[in-house]
């Protein structure tokens, strides 16, 4: 359910980040914020560099699920190419960056990388909008891309495939890329660890607040018009296959800053990030956070990265296949997604308050477990359950 | 109602639609459109004076929704050419020819299902240096929505939907308004109201195009109506004329009288 009040226009920046298109808008939801943020901050501090830098990748991750949410949350576009942009970019930083050397080099490597990955979005997206692909046809061609770029870059192995002194390195990929540094020789700041990781954070926090002005703004209402019936909003002057291009031009900039963060955190470059698993793994953390919320994509990126780490320690075959596990689960119990669930939840019991609320969230888990159970053959007799009510309660 | 010229400046009611001395604002030329063997309009000669409130009607598979697609853009034409108010239309995008002046609504209701009514109004007015607040306020009470404005449209019923899509449609303050049997599927209290608010729409000035199955509701509100047939027209002309004419109540009304 969207927030349906209009916030009065205060004027401000402040008041562009609240709006219908974002679901929290309210003073405890900023609250909650704030206190998560205050925690994410202090964590370095209280886990140490190591530790911190480590889970840097999540929050670069977190990028590339920003670029996924807007483009398919908000405007209804499934795109597997993220990962490609991220992938092209990464690629980029790491050949520009070696070939120029020192920190200049590196300084100067991140806007070309994200200006390549940008442009090799607005050229994929041009053709496929303009070309007239539409719906699913989007979702096979970026796949189809991305798995092209894996074949070829597999392919680099040998000495003839190398731009100025970097080889491209195959499967190996191009190794020796160096942690994150801007500036001139003699004046600049290198960050690993901890500082890298604030470093992120606040890179991802100015993204998140960016994306929150746009979805709440003028653009915000073509974006989910066009998710929400594209026939019906070209038919209300609006230029569709612009505004669709400059979203996924926009999204493509944004995964193309991911992956130089993501270049310089394990400071190489494989052609892994082309993969079929890695193009799937930014839908399953979008989903699982709620692809309308852009909060939502960044806690799904955490939580999936946190457990697939864990499970990459201790039952690494499966690693994989836990994950789609989770994403069955919660596809099942919170189809929306985990941040809009919650929402749904305090709404829920802001309604009808907290003992009744109990008393119908209690009936509503047993009858959708007796549904769940009773579909997959269980035999479920009533005496299962105390209170017995088939009432289905949404 | 609020003032209606306010919303609607651009043009006075033509006298009489019937009459001389207008001018024509939509005419196709020789509009053909084929799939693949089928031809679905064929040299078409199609036109509609400023003011006027014309029905299209015509059996099933006439050719009515290909030339409404055809106008809108949402098909571009085999052959032939569309033009519009002094544009020409044959190569110009769906939303550009909005930004003409041209506006539709859909035959089952196209809305934002999860925005509120006010918010589905604003979505083509978010795109326009308009002033929001006040438009909105008027088609909300034009089209009686106002105290529904704040509700999910999902919740509405199918007379409002189809209200609401009228009500986005004329946000934009078009001089052409082609409407798809907008009262399919409605009660009798339901299609009342569209009738009088379309009635009310062209005594403002605004130029009509319905496609209708309904000839009762094609007597209630235009007085020209224009019979469509294996994508030729068949005849053209008042209301009384057509429903007396042999070969139309032969191939179309004969059906449904």
């Amino acid at each position: 359910m969207m927030d349906v009040s209009l916030p009065p226009r205060l004027g401000g920046i402040a008041d562009k980040l609240n709006g219908p298109n974002t679901l929290g808008n309210s003073p405890a939801f900023w609250a909650a914020f704030a206190v998560g943020m205050a925690l994410m901050v202090a964590y370095p501090l209280v886990q140490g560099s190591y530790a911190a830098g480590q889970t840097s990748l999540f929050l670069v991750y977190g990028l590339l699920a920003l670029s996924l949410s807007l483009i398919w949350g908000y405007t209804g576009i499934l795109s597997f190419g993220q990962v490609a942009f991220f992938g092209i970019a990464g690629y980029t930083y790491a050949i520009v960056s070696l070939n120029l050397g020192g920190v200049f080099g590196q300084t100067v490597a991140l806007p070309i990388a994200v200006a390549v990955a940008t442009l090799s979005a607005f050229v994929l997206g041009y053709f496929m909008f303009y070309g007239g692909v539409r719906d699913v046809y989007v979702a096979i061609l970026t796949l189809v891309v991305t798995l092209v770029l894996e074949t070829f870059m597999a392919q680099t192995a040998g000495s003839e495939w190398s731009v100025g002194s970097v080889q491209l390195g195959g499967f190996n990929g191009i190794p020796g890329i160096r942690n994150f540094a801007l500036g001139v020789e003699g004046a600049s700041i290198s960050l690993s660890g901890s500082g890298f990781y604030w470093f992120v954070l606040g890179l991802l926090l100015l993204t998140y607040f960016g994306a929150r002005v746009l979805v709440n703004g003028k653009y915000g209402y073509a974006l989910v018009a066009i998710r929400e019936d594209e026939e019906r909003t070209a038919m209300l002057g609006y230029n569709v296959k612009k505004v669709k291009l400059a979203v996924f031009t926009l999204s493509g900039a944004l995964a193309g800053l991911s992956g130089v963060l993501y270049a310089t955190w394990g400071n190489y470059m494989d052609p892994s990030v082309f993969t079929i698993t890695f193009a799937t793994i930014p839908i399953v953390w979008v989903t699982l956070g709620g692809r309308e919320s852009l909060l939502g994509a960044i806690v799904g990126t955490i939580i999936i990265e946190r457990l697939r780490l864990w499970f990459s320690v201790n039952a690494s075959e499966f690693a994989i296949v836990f994950v789609g596990v989770i994403l069955m689960i919660s596809v099942l119990v919170l189809p929306r997604g985990i941040l809009p669930g919650i929402r749904d939840v305090y709404v829920f019991f802001d309604k009808h308050g907290v003992r009744e609320g109990i008393d119908r969230g209690r009936e509503t888990v047993q009858t959708r477990v007796r549904t769940l159970l009773g579909s997959a053959g269980v035999d479920v007799s009533e005496t299962d359950t105390p209170t017995g009510s088939e009432e289905v309660v949404e | 109602m609020s003032t209606p010229e306010d919303i609607n400046v651009r043009q006075k009611p033509a006298v009489a639609a019937t009459g001389g001395g207008t001018e024509t604002i939509l005419a196709t030329k020789q509009l053909t459109k084929k799939f693949g063997g089928l031809t679905a309009t064929d040299s078409v000669d199609f036109s509609v004076e400023r003011g006027e409130l014309r029905c299209l009607i015509g059996p099933n598979g006439a050719g009515k929704s290909t030339l409404l697609e055809l106008i809108t853009g949402q098909l571009s034409p085999t052959e032939g050419d569309i033009y519009f108010d002094g544009h020409d239309l044959t190569d110009m995008e769906p939303h550009e020819r909005m930004d003409a002046g041209i506006s539709v609504k859909f035959q089952s209701p196209h809305i934002y299902e999860s925005l509120s009514v006010a918010q589905n109004l604003r979505v083509p007015l978010e795109r326009t240096d308009r002033d929001i607040e006040e438009v909105l306020e008027k088609t909300l009470d034009r089209i009686s929505l106002s105290e529904k404005a704040d509700e999910p449209a999902s919740d509405l019923s199918h007379g409002e939907k189809q209200r609401l899509e009228i009500g986005m449609a004329i946000t934009l303050d078009p001089t052409f308004m082609l409407l798809d049997e907008p009262v399919a599927g409605m009660s009798v209290d339901e299609t009342a109201d569209i009738a009088e608010l379309i009635r009310s729409l062209h005594d403002d000035g605004m130029t009509f195009l319905v496609v209708e199955h309904d000839m009762e509701f094609v007597r209630k509100i235009s007085e020209q109506v224009t019979v469509l047939n294996q994508g030729s027209i068949l005849r053209q002309g008042p209301i009384e004329e057509i429903e007396s004419d042999e070969e139309v109540r032969r191939i179309y009304l004969g059906e449904n009288a």
